[in-house]
C-alpha cells in the first residue's frame, strides 16, 4: 500500500469539497478499494470516506419506493429490506460473507460497477434511480461496461431510489472462487411490466433480458421464458464457465427467479 | 480401555490450546533486533532473456540497504534437486541449473529477478518498483506435449530438449505387457489430468536469516517441515556453511501438505544476505506471492490401458503419463511421478503384468514436486477411475471386479518393486458397505430422484506406500538423502522426559501422539513426556515430515531410544533393589523384582542416576539419555475402501456432496482422534481437488488462477459430514508399533471416489458420460451432460 491522506467528513458538503482536489478518491466501505490498495494498483493521493455521513445512511420508503442512501450497508439492506422488497433484501444477504456485509455499501458497489457486483441487476431490473450530489440518474444510464459508470469525477452517491416491485427474487450462481455471481439474474414484476436484470455474464457488464421481460409482462410464469433461450454472443467466456454456459445458465436462473417470486 | 494418555487413547491436543489462544510462535513471530526486510522482485513474464537489471535508482531510495541481483550469486551453488532418476535407457535425468536469483533468463511468472533489502518491507516494495528490468520476451512452453515436440522453445538452453527423463517400470516388463494388452479379452482405456494444484497452507512462506559475525553462526528461521534437510542441502550445496556453523529452526508452522518440504531460494537468500550486509535479514511471503513461488503439486497427463479376460481377471496395465516438473527441478520433484508414483501402479489388485511410462518435462510454470499424497493420489486416481470404467464396459459390478482382483495373501510382491506386509481389502470394503449404508443407496436415489436431482454413488480402493523408508533401497533408487529417523530420549533428574525428535510436527499433533508412545512404554502419565523438535541446535540429525511417516518411522526410533532407557534403569534399579537385573520388571512406572514385594518407583531410578550416590558406577555412566536412528525395513502400506454420494442439479451441472465415508486400515493407531482429525483433512483436500481446485496457466505463461478470486478452495460448507472409520487393522509386520501413517491417506483415496459418484449419477440418468477432468466445476460438468 502507497501512503495516502485520509479524510472522513460527517457532511455531503464537506465531502464533496475534500474531493475535490487532485487525486482524491472516495472510499466507500473499501471492500474492493482496500485490497486494491494493497496489492498497490491504485494509489490516491487521498482518501475520503463516506461513511462518516448520517444523511447518506439508512433505508425508508416513501409512496412505493424504497429509499436507500449510498453509505447504508448491505447487512443494513438485508435486514430493513426484508418485509417489503423481498427480492432486494435477498440479494443483499448473498453478498461475500458478514464481514463484507457489514463493511460494504450499496454506493460503493455500484460506483464501482465490477461486472459480478449483486447490486447493478436490481438496479436494471427495477428501472432505480441513483441519486448523486448533483443530479438524479436512471439506471439504464448509469452503467457503462467494465467498471465504469456516468458518475462525473468527484460526484458522490448519495441515495438509490427502487421502485418497490409486487413481486421480485434475485438467483445468485456462484462462481466457485470468488463466490461472487458467475450469473446473477433478478426479476422484478410491476403492474404493467417485468424487468429482468443479468449480472457476472456480460463482456460489457450488466444488462437487462429484453425478450423475458417481454415474455413474462404478459405470463409471470417459469412456463413463460421456459421456451427461451438467451444468446452466447457478447457473454464472458473464462476459466469457470465459457459464453454457453452462461446463456445456459441465464435461462435456468430467470426461470427459478420468476418461480420464486410468483 | 486404553489407559488415559496411553496408546490407543483420544488425548486432546495439547499443542492446540497455544495454537488457538494466539500463543503460537511462527517464524513471522521471529523479529529480530536490527532486522531488516527483503522484497523479491519477481518476473511476470514466463519466459524471457534477462538482458539487464539496472538497480541504480533502487539502491538511492529511502531505507535501501542493499539491492541483489543474479549477479551476487555468480559463483554460488544453485538450488539442489535431491533425488535423480535414470531414464529407461540408463542415462542419469537432464538436471539444469536452480539458481538462487534469476541467471540470463527467466523461466516461470515469479522468477525472482532481484531482491532488495532495507529498512522496512514498504521501503523495500518502493525500491523494487524502481529497478530497471531489461526483457526480451521468449514464446513460453506451457502445455507437456507441446514442450516435447521437435521444434518447440527450450527452458533451458543447454539441455537437449524440454524432456526432463523418459522413465520406464518395469523396463523388462514392456513388450511382455504389451503383448499381453494386444492379445486381452477386452481392454479399457482412458485419458484423464490429474489437476494442479496449489497447496495454500494457512501460514505462507517466511524466512529469517542472521549471522553472528564474532561466532560466524549462521542462523535460519524457516517455514520448514524438516529443517535438518535445509541444514544439509543449503549448508553444503547452496552455501558452503557447515553444519555447526549452521542452525535451521522451524519453529511452529502453521501447514506443510508437502509444499515446506522443499529447499527454496529465499531460504538461502536471506542466510545468504544476512552475512552479507551483518544484519538479520527477513522475508515474508504474501499469500499471492506464494502463487507463484510455492511448489505446485500434481499436474499429471495419463493415458492407461487395463487388458482383462473374460471373466474380468486383470491381465496388465500399461499407462503412458506426462508429468510437468516446471521450470526448474524442485528438491523432489523427479522422484514424484516415478517412484513414488510407479510403484503403486498395482493398487490393490494382483494385475500381474505391469508397465509404467512416465514423461518428465519442464515448462514455463512454477516448479512442481510433492503435494500431499505425491504420486500416490495421480496412481490411485487413474487406476481406480479406470477400473470403474471398464466394470461399466463390462457390465460388472464396480465392487464385485474390484473385489474379484483383490490381493488377499500377504506378503504380495508387487509387479512394480514394492512388496506389501499386510492388508485386508475385502475387510475394508465390508465395512464401508456398512458404515456408508450402501443398502440404503437406491431409496436416497429415488428420493433425489423425486426432487429433479441425480444421486450418484462412487466408490474406490486406494492403497500408499507410507513411512519412506528403507535408506538402502531409496538410495538405489536415486534418492540423495537417507530416509531414516532419529529420536533421543532425555529422562529428567526428577522421572520427567524430554524427547527430541527428528520428525516435525505441522498440524500432525506430534507433541501429544508421541509422549502417548513413550508414557505407554513406561507407565508413566503422558503428561510427563515433553516433544522437542524443529530446531537443529537441539534435536538430532532426522529427516522430517512427509510421506506419512512421522510415527511409522520417527515414532520407532522413539520406540528403540525408550527401550534403551528401559534396558539402563532396569539395571540401575536392580542395583537399588540389590536384584539381578534379569530378575527386574517395568510396569506402571515402577520396576519390581519378580517374585517379591520389592518395589522402587521410577522416579527413584532417575534420581540415582543423576545423583549416583549408590550407583553401578563401575558398570554404567549415570545420567539417563539416548538416542536411537531407525532405519525401516520397508514401506508401509496403509490402505482402505472409500465412497461417495452426490447429487447433480440437471440444469446446471452443480454437484452437491451429500455423503463421504472412509474405512481405512492404518494398522494399529495410537490416538483416534488425531487419525480422524487427519482423514477428514485429507478428504477435504482430495474434494477440493476433485471439486474445486484449478491452477490453471494461460498459453503465454500468465496464472490464471493467481489469487483466491479464481483458486478454488474447499470451505467447511462445501462438505458434508465425513463419516470414517479404522477399525479394520492389520498392523504393519516391520515396525515395533505396527503402525502404518495416515496423513495421506485421506487426500489419496477421494478423488476417484467424486468422480466415480458424478460419473455414476449421470449414467444413471442415462447419459454417456465416460470420464470428466477435474476439478469437477459445474460448468464441466453441464458441458459433460450436454456434450
Amino acid at each position: 500500500m502507497y501512503s495516502f491522506d485520509f479524510e472522513k467528513p460527517s457532511t455531503i458538503d464537506e465531502a464533496v469539497a475534500a474531493l475535490s482536489s487532485e487525486g482524491a478518491q472516495a472510499l466507500g466501505g473499501g471492500q474492493t478499494l482496500i485490497p486494491t490498495l494493497k496489492q498497490r494498483l491504485n494509489a490516491p493521493e487521498k482518501l475520503v470516506s463516506l461513511t462518516g455521513i448520517a444523511e447518506m445512511k439508512g433505508v425508508s420508503s416513501d409512496g412505493g419506493t424504497m429509499k436507500i442512501g449510498g453509505g447504508t450497508t448491505h447487512g443494513t439492506v438485508a435486514k430493513e429490506a426484508k418485509g417489503s422488497f423481498a427480492g432486494l433484501a435477498k440479494l443483499a444477504s448473498l453478498i461475500g460473507d458478514p464481514a463484507v456485509r457489514n463493511r460494504g455499501t450499496i454506493g460503493g458497489s455500484l460506483a464501482n460497477n465490477d461486472p459480478a457486483a449483486c447490486y447493478p441487476s436490481a438496479c436494471m431490473a427495477t428501472g432505480a434511480t441513483i441519486r448523486t450530489n448533483t443530479r438524479e440518474i436512471a439506471a439504464g444510464d448509469f452503467f457503462d461496461g467494465l467498471f465504469t459508470t456516468a458518475l462525473e469525477e468527484g460526484e458522490i452517491i448519495v441515495g438509490v431510489d427502487f421502485p418497490v416491485p409486487q413481486a421480485s427474487d434475485y438467483q445468485k450462481f456462484e462462481q466457485p472462487a470468488s463466490r461472487f455471481p458467475l450469473v446473477g439474474v433478478f426479476v422484478a414484476k410491476y403492474g404493467d411490466r417485468v424487468g429482468v436484470g443479468v449480472t457476472g455474464a456480460g463482456e460489457d457488464g450488466v444488462f437487462r433480458w429484453a425478450e423475458a421481460e417481454e415474455a413474462l409482462a404478459g405470463n409471470f410464469s417459469p412456463d413463460a421464458v421456459a421456451g427461451l433461450s438467451h444468446s452466447a454472443d457478447g457473454l464472458i467466456s473464462d476459466l469457470h464457465g465459457t459464453a454457453e454456459y452462461r446463456a445456459h445458465l441465464i435461462g435456468v436462473l430467470t426461470k427459478r427467479a420468476v418461480a420464486a417470486a410468483s | 480401555m486404553p489407559k488415559d494418555g496411553g496408546i490407543g487413547a483420544s488425548t486432546k491436543r495439547r499443542e492446540d490450546v497455544r495454537f488457538l489462544t494466539g500463543k503460537g510462535k511462527y517464524t513471522d513471530d521471529i523479529n529480530i533486533n536490527n532486522q531488516t526486510y527483503v522484497y523479491f522482485l519477481r518476473s511476470d513474464v514466463a519466459h524471457g532473456t534477462l538482458n539487464n537489471v539496472d538497480t541504480s535508482a533502487a539502491e538511492g531510495m529511502p531505507g535501501v540497504i542493499r539491492v541483489f541481483t543474479g549477479k551476487d550469486f555468480e559463483g554460488i551453488g544453485g538450488l539442489p534437486c535431491g533425488w535423480q532418476v535414470t531414464d529407461r535407457h540408463g542415462e542419469p535425468m537432464q538436471e539444469p541449473p536452480h539458481p538462487v536469483l534469476a541467471q540470463g533468463k527467466v523461466r516461470h511468472v515469479g522468477d525472482p529477478i532481484a531482491a532488495v533489502v532495507a529498512e522496512s518491507l514498504e521501503q523495500a516494495r518502493d525500491a523494487a518498483e524502481a529497478i530497471d528490468v531489461d526483457i526480451t520476451d521468449l514464446p513460453a512452453v506451457i502445455d507437456m506435449k507441446a514442450a516435447v515436440q521437435d521444434g518447440a522453445p527450450k527452458v533451458h538452453d543447454d539441455l537437449t530438449s524440454n524432456l526432463c527423463y523418459d522413465w520406464g517400470f518395469v523396463e523388462d516388463n514392456r513388450q511382455a505387457v504389451d503383448d499381453a494388452i494386444k492379445s486381452a479379452h477386452h481392454v479399457t482405456t482412458l485419458e484423464l489430468k490429474n489437476n494442479r494444484l496449489v497447496a495454500n497452507p494457512m501460514e505462507p512462506r517466511v524466512a529469517v536469516g542472521d549471522f553472528n559475525d564474532a561466532t560466524g553462526d549462521h542462523t535460519l528461521y524457516t517455514t520448514s517441515q524438516n529443517p535438518h534437510v535445509i541444514r544439509l542441502l543449503m549448508g553444503a550445496f547452496v552455501l558452503g556453511i557447515p553444519e555447526h556453523k549452521l542452525r535451521v529452526v522451524a519453529p511452529d508452522v502453521g501447514g506443510g501438505f508437502g509444499t515446506k518440504i522443499f529447499h527454496y531460494a529465499e531460504e538461502a537468500f536471506c542466510t545468504f544476505a544476512a552475512k552479507e550486509i551483518r544484519r538479520p535479514v527477513k522475508w515474508t511471503c504474501s499469500r499471492s506471492e506464494a502463487f507463484i513461488s510455492d511448489a505446485h503439486g500434481r499436474d499429471h497427463v495419463t493415458k492407461i490401458e487395463l487388458a482383462m479376460d473374460a471373466e474380468g481377471n486383470f491381465t496388465a496395465l500399461r499407462t503412458e503419463t506426462y508429468a510437468n516438473m516446471g521450470a526448474y527441478l524442485s528438491t523432489f520433484a523427479p522422484s514424484v511421478p516415478t517412484w513414488l508414483h510407479g510403484t503403486l501402479m498395482a493398487g490393490n489388485y494382483k494385475t500381474p503384468l505391469i508397465y509404467v511410462n512416465v514423461k518428465a518435462v519442464f515448462t514455463n510454470t512454477v516448479p512442481v514436486d510433492a503435494y500431499r499424497g505425491a504420486g500416490r493420489p495421480e496412481a490411485t486416481f487413474q487406476l481406480e477411475r479406470v477400473i470403474d470404467k471398464a466394470a461399466r464396459e463390462i457390465g460388472m459390478d464396480p465392487i464385485e471386479l474390484r473385489r474379484k482382483n483383490f490381493i488377499t495373501e500377504f506378503p504380495y510382491a508387487t509387479p512394480v518393486a514394492v512388496e506389501y506386509d499386510t492388508g485386508n481389502y475385502n475387510a475394508t470394503m465390508d465395512k464401508l458397505i456398512e458404515v456408508a449404508d450402501f443398502a440404503g443407496f437406491e431409496a436416497r436415489a429415488a428420493e433425489s430422484k423425486a426432487r429433479g436431482k441425480l444421486r450418484g454413488l462412487g466408490v474406490n480402493c486406494y492403497i500408499e506406500a507410507c513411512g519412506i523408508a528403507p535408506s538402502n533401497l531409496v538410495g538405489q533408487l536415486g534418492a540423495r538423502a537417507g530416509l531414516y529417523e532419529s529420536a533421543t530420549v532425555r529422562v529428567n533428574a526428577t522421572g520427567s522426559i524430554s524427547v527430541m525428535t527428528g520428525s516435525h510436527s505441522h498440524g500432525q499433533g506430534h507433541e501429544t501422539a508421541f509422549p502417548q508412545v513413550v508414557a505407554d512404554m513406561i507407565g508413566i502419565d503422558a503428561s510427563q513426556v515433553e516433544i522437542v523438535h524443529g530446531d537443529t541446535a537441539n534435536t538430532p540429525m532426522g529427516m522430517g515430515t512427509y510421506g506419512s511417516r512421522s510415527l511409522a518411522v520417527g515414532g520407532s526410533a522413539m520406540v528403540r531410544a525408550t527401550e534403551k532407557i528401559i534396558a539402563k534403569a532396569k539395571k540401575i534399579a536392580a542395583h537399588l533393589m540389590e536384584a539381578s537385573e534379569g530378575d527386574i520388571e517395568l510396569k506402571d512406572g515402577a520396576f519390581t523384582v519378580a517374585g517379591t514385594d520389592k518395589s522402587v518407583a521410577w522416579g527413584d531410578v532417575t534420581l540415582a542416576a543423576y545423583v549416583p550416590h549408590n550407583y553401578p558406577l563401575e558398570e554404567i555412566e549415570p545420567g539417563l539419555e539416548e538416542t536411537a536412528f531407525y532405519d525401516p525395513s520397508n514401506f508401509t502400506y496403509p490402505s482402505g475402501a472409500y465412497s461417495c454420494e452426490v447429487e447433480v442439479d440437471p440444469d446446471t451441472g452443480k454437484v452437491e456432496v451429500l455423503a463421504f465415508a472412509a474405512a481405512d486400515d492404518f494398522g494399529n493407531v495410537v490416538n483416534p482422534m488425531i487419525v480422524e482429525g487427519q482423514v477428514h483433512g485429507g478428504i477435504a483436500q482430495g474434494i477440493g481437488q476433485a471439486m474445486l481446485e484449478n491452477c490453471a496457466y494461460d498459453d503465454d505463461g500468465q496464472l490464471l488462477s493467481g489469487s483466491y478470486m479464481d483458486y478454488a478452495m474447499p470451505r467447511a460448507a462445501d462438505l458434508p459430514n465425513f463419516v470414517v472409520d479404522h477399525s479394520c487393522q492389520t498392523p504393519c509386520t516391520h515396525n515395533p508399533l505396527g503402525v502404518k501413517g495416515c496423513g495421506e491417506a485421506g487426500a489419496i483415496g477421494s478423488p476417484p471416489a467424486l468422480v466415480n459418484a458424478v460419473c455414476d449419477a449421470l449414467q444413471r440418468a442415462g447419459k454417456d458420460v465416460k470420464h470428466i477432468d477435474m476439478p469437477l466445476s459445474p460448468s464441466r460438468v453441464w458441458a459433460a451432460m450436454n456434450g
